[in-house]
């Protein structure tokens, strides 16, 4: 999985140990290097656009949001997207509530809508510091939420998933699903910042 | 919450274990992670609560506003009845 770049670089302990491990698995017949290939090229292809499109959705269609808050998996499916082994929990950003996700365990996160999490998704500053102190968190990410909003911190521990639906921006009356998802970025299902401004 | 630490595979966060809160969903029945880590099926399927905290009675320091809330997956028997 190396990027040749020209030049020699020792691998790191974790490089070694996934080659390690993937050439066991291949020569004791567990996996192929097709099914390798083909599980990295699934998750190269699971990017933020998939949980954009389920937000703009959500934002033209009230029927469709009312169904995506009760059974996120399952209004999905309605848009093809399929979420195996996972169930999603859709909370929705209201001028009363702002909701932001971590995951204080380890680093669970809606992959199937929102792709490979970032870096700081997993760093030990944010997943201790999110459910401690979530409004001085939000302001270095440049987000300053008002004293009057409720701030609800989803810790997702277990089986859940869940992402944020965020508030649609202003001045986007009449505006395509297409339009609107590309205002949608991955920062803001994860409740760390809000949509572009149109 | 019960204030117990065992050892082993626990998806309970240290941080609430002792705390009260009210349930805000049931989620459903799922094999219970602590079985399922020493390579048991964790069967029969335990019910997991998302259990809402006040984040004044989880931090007696919160620095936010009095209503902010923490939302946290629980399986039920890590629970206990206030």
């Amino acid at each position: 999985m190396n990027e040749d770049q020209g030049s020699y670089r020792p691998l790191s302990y974790f490089q070694l140990m996934e080659v390690s491990l993937r050439e066991l698995l291949v020569e004791k017949g567990i996996v192929t290097e097709e099914q390798v290939s083909a599980t990295l090229e699934d998750m190269r292809k699971r990017t933020p656009e998939r949980g954009a499109k389920v937000v703009a959705r959500a934002w033209v269609d009230a029927s469709f949001k009312k169904r995506l808050l009760e059974n996120g998996t399952r209004a999905c499916e309605e848009l093809g997207l399929d979420v195996p082994a996972l169930k999603l929990v859709a909370v929705e950003n209201t001028r009363e509530v702002h909701n932001a996700i971590v995951c204080t365990l380890c680093s669970c996160y809606p992959r199937m809508l929102l792709g490979i999490p970032p870096e700081w998704y997993k760093s030990r500053n944010y997943r201790s510091r999110m459910v401690r102190e979530p409004r001085a968190v939000l302001a270095e990410f440049g987000l300053s939420i008002p004293e009057t909003t409720q701030i609800r911190v989803h810790d997702s521990t277990a089986d859940m998933r869940y992402i944020v639906l965020p508030m649609r921006p202003a001045g986007t009356e009449g505006w395509s699903e297409e339009r609107l998802a590309a205002l949608v970025t991955r920062d803001s299902m994860i409740g760390v910042a809000v949509p572009k401004a149109p | 919450m019960l204030k117990a630490y065992p050892l082993g595979h626990v998806r309970t966060p240290f941080y609430i274990r002792g705390c009260t809160g009210t349930i805000e969903r049931v989620c459903g029945a799922f094999p219970n992670p602590e079985e399922l880590a020493q390579m048991r099926d964790g069967l029969p399927p335990v019910p997991l609560y998302r259990v809402r905290f006040a984040q004044k009675d989880v931090w007696p320091d919160y620095a936010g506003s009095a209503a902010d809330v923490l939302e946290v997956e629980i399986f039920q028997h890590w629970l206990e009845k206030a």
